[in-house]
């Protein structure tokens, strides 16, 4: 089942597979994108320095930003209270923009845990967390996380009691959550970027919880 | 295709294929891949079409649930997204048809690999 890490032979310098289109033949849609990106630029639509720049800025983010801003939640009341009253508004304080989105943040307790899924096609956090991960965007995941949360969070490991409440948020083109996880227990001691440390990302996605220390 | 029994049958004119919350479906994937090159500038591609008012997210969307569920099925996503692309920027004249398939031919001249085809030097 999907975890933040894997350990699989072939993998990429993050740790995932690689996908067989990035090392076989040129395939059609390669073709068009690649058309497509130079028909823009000739037509002055966009520079190829533009383009560059979206590539780089969308490397740049990963569920490193999303950690922070949870680690911040967690050590912080003022920051928590600010970022459950607006997501937007706190992530920009940091300095992570998450416009034109508006960004909700979720938080679980000992009561309730959030999990958040888009049913009608892949809204995510991108800005905060990167770019979705593809069960993320799978039929199952859609569809069935709004009908069986519990039994999709038990494929994830995730085994919640029955007197724990589960919220599913559903996102939207112009709304995006993030669930600010529990703080574990045993971490009183930790600074920021170490507690940062153990939020992964499918703990901010809700189909896990925040790692031990 | 949609397995749940609720789904089956003469279409629901206010439910379209993309809105399948609810529905029935086998275990989730557990697979994921990191994005190749032309992945990422097919996003970028998108979004910069946003940041300069070609088309919207909307107009992204429109094209997507259009394919309808056989394309969910049988394409990866980006190359639904790049195939969406295309569509808004030929219906806002970015270039016509013909253009497109001339440089496609261009493009498919150029070699047999990624690299090869997307270095135009």
């Amino acid at each position: 089942m999907p975890h933040d890490h894997h350990h699989h032979d072939h993998l990429s310098p993050s740790g995932h597979p690689y996908r067989p289109d990035q090392d076989t033949g040129l395939s059609y849609w390669q073709v068009m994108e690649i058309a497509i990106r130079e028909l823009m630029i000739e037509k002055g639509v966009v520079t190829a320095a533009e383009v560059a720049a979206q590539v780089e800025a969308m490397d740049a983010r990963s569920p490193a930003q999303g950690a922070a801003v949870v680690a911040r939640a967690w050590t912080d009341p003022d920051f928590r209270a600010r970022l459950l009253e607006d997501g937007s508004a706190a992530c920009a304080e940091m300095g992570f923009d998450v416009k034109p989105m508006r960004l909700i943040a979720v938080e679980n307790d000992a009561a309730t845990h959030n999990v958040v899924v888009c049913t009608l096609c892949s809204c995510y956090p991108r800005n905060l967390l990167g770019l979705p991960p593809d069960w993320y965007k799978s039929r199952a995941y859609r569809s069935r996380t709004v009908r069986e949360p519990r039994t999709v969070l038990a494929e994830f490991g995730l085994n919640l009691p029955d007197d724990v409440t589960v919220r599913v948020h559903d996102s939207t083109a112009d709304m995006r959550y993030i669930v600010v996880p529990s703080r574990p227990a045993g971490t009183e001691g930790l600074d920021e970027a170490a507690l940062a440390a153990l939020v992964t990302r499918d703990s901010m996605i809700g189909v896990g919880v925040a790692r031990e220390p | 295709m949609s397995t749940d029994p609720s789904r089956q049958g003469p279409a629901d004119p206010a439910r379209r294929w993309h809105d399948m919350g609810g529905d029935l479906a086998g275990p989730v994937p557990g697979e994921e891949h990191d994005f190749a090159l032309w992945e990422k500038r097919v996003d970028a591609l998108v979004i910069l079409s946003g940041l300069k008012g070609v088309f919207t997210v909307d107009g992204l969307r429109r094209v997507l649930e259009d394919m309808g569920p056989e394309a969910f099925e049988t394409m990866t996503y980006y190359e639904r997204w790049v195939a969406a692309l295309n569509q808004n920027h030929l219906e806002r004249g970015t270039y016509t048809v013909a253009e497109l398939g001339a440089k496609m031919e261009e493009v498919r001249a150029r070699g047999a690999t990624y690299g090869e085809a997307a270095d135009a030097t």
